[in-house]
């Protein structure tokens, strides 16, 4: 079984992240890491090989400083990775960024067929949730997203997806995209030894020319959508905080009643 | 006038609470048409006309409920193309999210999700929306094909509108890839009796300082008529169900009043609550986060604050 799992370098959420004057998440003057919630992805990925005798290719795209997040994964235990890397895609947005990743989903598959994509559920950057769906759509696959459960048994995979409002169990052929929360798993550390074999798996990069995408249509000039004004939120201004010496209560409930908020 | 499609959304016809909300921002754009799928349309007619939909697409193909996202995506990609309506606004939320998403891709269309607000602009509709934790606001346009928007509850007051809408059966092909996911079991949510958590004027949320006790934030947030909210600490100690997650990996609050109990205020909470009007909180370690935030704060035992609190709203109230 072959697995590809698609990942993120994002800004580190415990920095003060930026937004350039492009209106662009600012990557280069922050730490970024391996997106918190795509290592629920390669956890799980890495789970499912071990029971199905598989193999897990990571594949990210992103500028030079994204091949931490392909490194950190294969440290992990993916077994290959892909980097798509090209000053082209600065500034793409979720339709571009699908129409990438899945050309080079497509072109992962040549040298075997892809059972299985397995993404996190969003990026902890840009946060939409919509690049797995999309990916979905342009690949023909069965969509099966936001899973809190994942079972690969035979030709098919089934989750439990737990919306607003119902508990879903959905079920799809392979090959299928498969996205997951962070309720499925406890994502494992790097051991030593998985360290240092990180360092001898392979890891290509590819330009948008070898997925054969033509540059323009991705990058910011190609984006669908423009940004206006970027704004920072005032701080919100430091409120009243009282310790409580046996009329907290009272000071709560006076404090919410004399602004009318009950 | 052109048409603004609204994407209904409902649970067998009973349409939740951030319809009307569409609706009435729909009404800014344009003329808004809602866009009805699956069954239990007359539950939600009266709905649909009170807030001004002029007219209403009922899709009722029986199987757009037994596969997931992508025969929705279908069938509005097809009213777009006959309709070619000003935008299309879908409500916020794991699903409204990936139907958008798969009819930008269906369509060539821009994409913005979890607008917080939509206005008419000189180029269509200018879209506002929270980035990073609600430390900044981003304003955005669409630039091609036809405005998708996803807007997140809360994000307009509703303002009735009375109409008498057209309806209009629309038969929609749903090709064999949207048919490739099928639901096999649906076990609907069983109701707490308090408000739904996204679309609540209050929030009273828990966390770890609970240790595992929701009894008294349970009974204050009845008190205020409130929903009940959850931190991942306490979610993924299994204290709380994780519907009730309150941050970037579960909900995003934007109620009038914010109650944060035992939480300290990490970051990943912040992101799902920092928009809410009127924050307060109740916490023993004065050094939490959380207080750089609030608006007026309570250092001391959740337990006994919250309690005397309840009193004391119940009595003012008589």
């Amino acid at each position: 079984m072959k697995i590809v799992v698609c990942v993120k370098h994002v800004p580190d959420a415990q920095a003060d992240r930026t937004i350039t004057p492009d209106g662009l998440t600012d990557r280069v003057g922050v730490d970024g890491l391996l997106s918190e919630l795509d290592e629920y992805a390669v956890e799980e990925a890495l789970a499912i090989a071990e029971t199905h005798d598989g193999e897990v290719v990571v594949l990210t795209m992103g500028p030079e400083g994204a091949a931490a997040a392909v490194r950190r994964s294969l440290q992990m235990g993916a077994h290959a990775g892909v980097h798509v890397q090209d000053e082209a895609l600065a500034g793409s947005d979720a339709p571009a960024t699908s129409l990438v990743l899945a050309a080079a989903i497509t072109k992962i598959g040549q040298d075997g067929q892809v059972d299985l994509v397995l993404t996190g559920m969003a990026s902890t950057d840009g946060s939409m949730g919509v690049v797995p769906a999309m990916v979905a759509e342009r690949l023909g696959l069965p969509q099966v997203t936001f899973a809190s459960e994942v079972t690969v048994d035979g030709g098919s995979v089934t989750i439990r997806r737990d919306g607003d409002t119902s508990t879903e169990t959905i079920k799809a052929a392979l090959p299928a995209l498969v996205s997951v929360t962070d309720q499925i798993n406890e994502p494992r550390y790097p051991s030593f030894k998985g360290i240092m074999a990180a360092k001898k798996k392979p890891v290509q990069t590819w330009s948008v020319a070898d997925l054969g995408v033509d540059p323009a249509v991705v990058g910011l000039s190609a984006a669908w959508t423009s940004v206006g004004a970027v704004t920072a939120r005032p701080p919100r201004q430091a409120g009243h905080v009282v310790e409580d010496s046996g009329d907290g209560g009272l000071r709560l409930a006076e404090f919410l009643v004399s602004h009318k908020l009950v | 006038m052109t048409e603004v499609l609204v994407l209904v959304d409902h649970v067998d016809g009973a349409v939740r609470k951030t319809t009307s909300e569409l609706l009435t921002i729909a009404r800014r754009l344009g003329e808004p048409s809602a866009v009805f799928v699956g069954s239990g349309y007359d539950a939600a007619a009266g709905v649909l006309a009170e807030f001004g939909a002029a007219k209403v697409y009922r899709v009722e193909e029986p199987d757009v409920a037994r596969f997931l996202v992508a025969p929705t995506a279908e069938a509005l990609a097809q009213l777009v193309g006959s309709v070619a309506p000003a935008a299309v606004l879908i409500a916020s939320g794991a699903e409204g999210n990936e139907v958008a998403a798969r009819l930008a891709v269906k369509t060539s269309s821009g994409l913005v999700t979890d607008a917080v607000d939509v206005q008419p602009g000189d180029a269509g509709p200018v879209t506002t929306q929270s980035a990073f934790a609600g430390a900044y606001s981003v304003t955005a346009t669409i630039t091609t094909g036809t405005p998708i928007i996803t807007v997140k509850p809360n994000s307009a007051t509703p303002q009735a509108s009375p109409t008498t809408p057209v309806d209009e059966q629309v038969s929609v092909t749903l090709s064999n890839a949207a048919r490739a996911a099928e639901v096999t079991a649906r076990t609907p949510r069983a109701k707490s009796g308090r408000p739904e958590l996204t679309e609540a004027a209050i929030v009273v949320s828990g966390g770890r300082g609970t240790n595992g006790d929701f009894t008294a934030v349970e009974t204050f947030a009845d008190t205020l008529g409130a929903a009940v909210g959850a931190s991942r600490a306490a979610v993924d100690a299994g204290w709380y169900p994780h519907a009730n997650q309150v941050g970037q990996t579960g909900k995003t609050v934007s109620p009038q009043l914010y109650v944060a109990a035992g939480i300290s205020g990490a970051i990943q909470h912040r992101a799902g609550m920092q928009t809410s009007k009127t924050i307060v909180a109740v916490n023993k370690d004065a050094e939490a986060p959380i207080f750089e935030l609030v608006d007026f704060g309570v250092v001391g035992d959740l337990f006994t604050v919250l309690a005397q609190a309840s009193d004391a709203v119940a009595k003012a109230r008589d």
